[in-house]
């Protein structure tokens, strides 16, 4: 009997065959098997053939959603800077997407980056990506040679070992935490929609932090990113970092040192976090592409929850709704942003 | 021949003249270079530690020279060398691949002071392997996993102690403080030779040296229809090259704080966008797709065009934490069947 990923395998690579065959896309965003076990390959389908290749697992850990600006750029006739895009239709891309990937969209759409026109989204809901760190220390580090996915089990194998693992035990920290597992935009669905997940402990992560003093947080923070190679893995695997030039990359004028020195760095990681603020949907690409297993999420999910409590808004839930810290009401409490004038009409 | 306590006892001894650093486990269980004290061994477990040996030849970053920034003070802008290493390094539990790193980086630092006075002040002392890992593969590119070049001391693990084999002159007159050292045993020559032996190789039969490349036609593996579909999955993260034994590009920068200046030289890397940035705004290589190719075809094919040897020790690093899978393993498949 297939398991439940190779369904779901069969039954995208067919709605996505059909898509590049029928021309309605250009291409096909989705997952093809890696080379070596548990790390899956970021794969754009470009003929009908390619589409066998495409294939779902528990490993599919990054966002797709950051491919998307630049892929649906590629099909545009090129044009200078400040050249207005084309007139007319432009070539499709179809995407599959999980609840937080989806909800990256619907940021990416919010934000001006991508046309929700443009894309078709082949919804697939969630159950949680693994964590392949966490399977690495359940099988106390050795070399892994082959993983066999089960509905609810993993079969890690190496030289001289196989051993069964349960599948929840090591799924990442923020599937585990999440609440929705749903794509919240799609023009297409493989299985069911599950609905909300009911978890009043969703911020736990957060709360143990939280409730160190500010010494204890400051230390545990260093210390987190005390191995930081400034890679910038955690940032290219976000789809909310697009900016043509990054402040750390920037030379004039420099914001932040090049080499890492531990100020550097930890300049680097609460900015990175800052820019999140109100727009990240904790979907753990960041963690999921650190070389050296740095928690930086902790740091994102503070600020998720923050703008819940402040705003009440979760990103990425639907294109209608206001993007918390780029919108300003008359009735907000602070009117430092507003004109003289302004201030005298809203008294 | 050293048993366990006598090797330990000797790197006790080392630490009075060096520094020694190997591999070890940090609190994330993750196999880092760190300073080794009191005649603590370095972990054995098969593979390559995490970052790469590159960090004490080509540190991250080195201090070119200092400076005093404010205009006004007798030495201002006037340039000071960084204050030196009060000792020199030894580095312990090296594995092949790495230490022939360092050779291969020598080679286009031949003439750089820096580079090459760390070699001058950094021993090597190698550790055979035994196992391969199922990332690794220097058979490939012209290693082995017992190979001794680039070391000063081969180290084979045996079951109760250590073989050691000096390689350089230097390495010789170390072992020859060891003072608990006596000649190994027949058995032990054969143990030896064994592991020897018995050394993992990774080249599958049928697969034509990486080697081979160099005798390509450039701009027909410059024109291979897969790099795009490589760039299509790579984010241009610096992973793979912060991490790998073999990139040795750097880029320079002047900081000051509070009047006190130094000139630095950093880990760049050829995924970053800026790194062939021209101050015109002009960009030759503004795309992805020709930065993944670059980075491969200056490891694979401009590397050797101009050295002779890859530029790639085959220790798998970017094999093991590419996030999106990118194996230069296949590249190299895929480069030799053009």
């Amino acid at each position: 009997m297939s398991t439940m990923n190779e369904k779901i395998t069969e039954e995208l690579r067919q709605k996505a065959r059909q898509l590049l065959e029928s021309g309605r896309v250009a291409a096909f965003l989705g997952y093809a098997s890696g080379s070596v076990p548990m790390v899956m390959r970021p794969f754009v389908a470009r003929t009908p053939e390619d589409a066998d290749r495409l294939e779902w697992n528990s490993f599919c850990v990054l966002n797709l959603a950051n491919y998307l600006p630049a892929l649906l750029k590629s099909f545009e006739p090129p044009r200078r800077p400040n050249e207005p895009p084309p007139q007319g239709p432009l070539p499709k891309v179809g995407v599959v997407a999980t609840g937080c990937w989806s909800r990256n969209m619907v940021v990416q759409i919010q934000e001006n980056q991508v046309e929700r026109e443009r894309l078709v989204i082949i919804g697939i809901s969630s159950r949680g990506m693994v964590d392949r760190k966490k399977v690495q220390a359940l099988i106390a580090h050795r070399d892994v040679t082959a993983v066999k996915e089960g509905d609810n089990t993993l079969v890690v194998a190496g030289p001289g070992f196989e051993e069964e693992i349960n599948r929840w035990d090591v799924v990442r920290d923020n599937c585990k935490s999440c609440v929705h597992p749903d794509p919240v935009i799609f023009d297409d669905m493989i299985g069911e929609l599950k609905g909300e997940r009911d978890l009043p402990d969703r911020f736990s992560q957060v709360e143990e932090i939280e409730a160190l003093s500010a010494q204890e947080r400051w230390k545990w923070f260093t210390s987190e990113i005390q191995s930081c190679i400034r890679c910038y893995a955690c940032r290219n695997a976000c789809p909310l970092c697009y900016c043509p030039t990054c402040f750390v990359d920037d030379s004039r004028p420099q914001w932040v040192g090049k080499s890492i020195d531990s100020v550097d760095t930890a300049i680097f990681h609460i900015l990175r976090a800052y820019h999140c603020a109100g727009r990240c949907t904790d979907c753990g690409s960041c963690e999921s592409a650190c070389p050296m297993g740095i928690r930086m999420r902790i740091l994102t999910k503070k600020l998720q929850k923050d703008v819940l409590q402040l705003y009440g808004i979760e990103a990425g839930m639907s294109v209608q709704e206001p993007l918390p810290l780029t919108t300003y009401k008359k009735d907000d409490p602070q009117d430092f942003i507003l004109t003289e004038s302004l201030k005298g009409e809203k008294k | 021949m050293l048993p366990r306590a006598g090797f330990q006892q000797w790197l006790q001894e080392l630490s009075g003249q060096f520094e020694i650093f190997g591999p070890k486990k940090n609190e994330k269980a993750i196999v880092s270079w760190q300073r080794l004290e009191g005649g603590e061994l370095p972990d054995m477990a098969p593979g390559v530690p995490k970052g790469s040996i590159k960090t004490f030849f080509f540190p991250q970053p080195e201090t070119l020279f200092e400076f005093t920034a404010r205009p006004k003070q007798d030495d201002s802008f006037r340039l000071r060398e960084p204050e030196k290493r009060q000792k020199p390094r030894l580095v312990v539990g090296v594995r092949p691949c790495d230490a022939r790193s360092v050779l291969l980086n020598s080679m286009p630092y031949k003439e750089d002071p820096y580079f090459q006075q760390n070699r001058q002040n950094v021993i090597l002392v190698g550790l055979a392997c035994r196992n391969g890992c199922s990332t690794c593969f220097c058979t490939w590119t012209g290693g082995s996993p017992v190979g001794t070049e680039g070391l000063d001391i081969l180290v084979f693990e045996l079951e109760d102690g250590f073989v050691l084999e000096p390689v350089t002159e230097r390495g010789e007159s170390l072992l020859q403080k060891a003072s608990s050292a006596r000649d190994a045993t027949e058995a032990e020559r054969q143990a030896v030779q064994e592991i020897r032996d018995n050394a993992p190789t990774s080249l599958p039969e049928a697969m034509e040296p990486a080697s081979q490349l160099v005798q390509k036609d450039l701009m027909a593996l410059y024109n291979a229809p897969f790099w795009q579909q490589l760039s299509d999955s790579c984010i241009n993260c610096g992973t793979c090259t912060f991490l790998c034994p073999t990139c040795y590009c750097f880029d320079i920068q002047d900081e000051t704080l509070r009047g006190k200046g130094r000139r630095i030289r950093y880990w760049d890397s050829c995924m970053f966008p800026l790194f062939t940035l021209h101050a015109s705004g002009h960009n030759p290589r503004g795309e992805k797709v020709k930065r993944v190719r670059n980075r491969f075809m200056h490891k694979l094919k401009y590397f050797p065009e101009r050295f002779g040897p890859l530029s790639c020790v085959g220790c798998g690093r970017c094999v093991r934490d590419c996030p999106v899978n990118i194996d230069i393993r296949q590249v190299m498949k895929e480069l030799l069947a053009v």
